[in-house]
């Protein structure tokens, strides 16, 4: 079973590497974006790992909605309502149950991955955050490890597609070639989760 | 003449200058919409450019009169910020609505119809039609 604190300890995880990752995330939104992706994120990382120490959530479900309601106000760029959303979403589906299962998390997170995909409007293949996400979601039945390897594959599958959302997809074919900034950094969310897992022998 | 009873306008925008701009010019050209509260929502707190769900939500407030807020904004972040504090409930005033309109003509088309003493829904639609007006 998950409790309050391993969620903690994945956002924390999370916090920890779109830090390392920044400049990476926002070298990947140069050539498509507008070159700030690293940067908003670890703004909005930053509140997370700092909201939830000073208020301590106590369930799964409130550590996420929590963290999802920081990333809405202080990330500044799309990634913060789609991120937000993403997890404010799969927290309130997690109820206010102490500990949840890794069923009832898969579960939850769907919940989450469709809220994401019905604010932005993005399906499967458009080359943004959903191309990591669905894939990982559709793997975490075979666990954590297998959910990793399911959302790094899919952030690099994003690189031949053409994108259709967001200001990359002003590029048209331009798009092409370039691996997506926000399905990378999914993944890197994703990774986050399998770590924090891994860490605790789940 | 009070503002009682009149819809409030919210233009949310990447840019703080292409917020507050647009604001003043809609209330120029719809004359007697002096009296309309309209409020620019642009940029990040820090002066740059983006959106702030705080920024929103503040100017939001500040235009509530009771008779409903409508939200126009310019992209990406601006249009999904809304979205997602709409979605969540509790972060803007009852009856706020995100109208989806073109950012200029639209906020224009807004003021003038809630000069008049019109309703959200008809400051809405007002706004939705400038889509139609083709230059070309």
């Amino acid at each position: 079973m998950l409790d309050a604190d391993f969620f903690r300890r994945w956002m924390t995880t999370a916090a920890a590497s779109v830090d390392r990752e920044a400049e990476r995330l926002t070298a990947l939104d140069s050539p498509i974006g507008d070159a700030d992706h690293g940067t908003n994120l670890h703004r909005g990382f930053t509140a997370v790992a700092s909201a939830l120490e000073t208020e301590a959530p106590q369930t799964p479900g409130a550590v996420l909605v929590l963290a999802g309601r920081q990333l809405i106000s202080k990330v500044g760029g799309a990634s913060g309502p789609l991120y937000g959303t993403l997890l404010r979403r799969t927290g309130k589906a997690l109820g206010d149950a102490g500990e949840v299962s890794e069923e009832q998390l898969a579960a939850a997170l769907r919940e989450g991955v469709d809220a994401v995909m019905a604010l932005g409007g993005a399906a499967p293949g458009d080359k943004t955050m959903i191309d990591a996400l669905v894939p990982a979601v559709d793997a975490l039945g075979d666990g954590f490890a297998a959910a990793r390897a399911a959302a790094e594959e899919g952030a690099v599958a994003t690189t031949p597609l053409q994108a259709r959302k967001g200001r990359a997809s002003y590029l048209g074919e331009r798009s092409i070639g370039h691996q997506d900034p926000g399905a990378t950094s999914s993944a890197l969310l994703v990774a986050a989760l399998a770590d924090t897992a891994e860490a605790d022998g789940e | 003449m009070s503002d009682r009873n009149l819809v409030g306008i919210v233009l949310v925008s990447h840019s703080a200058e292409v917020a507050a701009s647009v604001a003043r010019l809609a209330k120029k050209l719809a004359g007697g919409g002096a009296q309309v509260p309209v409020a620019p929502a642009g940029g990040t707190e820090g002066g740059g450019f983006g959106t702030s769900a705080a920024l929103v939500a503040a100017a939001a407030a500040s235009v509530d009169r009771g008779n409903g807020v409508a939200v126009l904004t310019d992209l990406g972040s601006a249009i999904l910020t809304v979205k997602a504090l709409l979605t969540e409930g509790g972060e803007l005033p009852d009856r706020t609505r995100m109208v989806d309109a073109p950012f200029v003509e639209g906020a224009v088309a807004a003021v003038v119809t809630a000069a008049t003493g019109a309703d959200l829904a008809a400051v809405e639609a007002a706004a939705v039609e400038a889509y139609t007006y083709r230059k070309v």
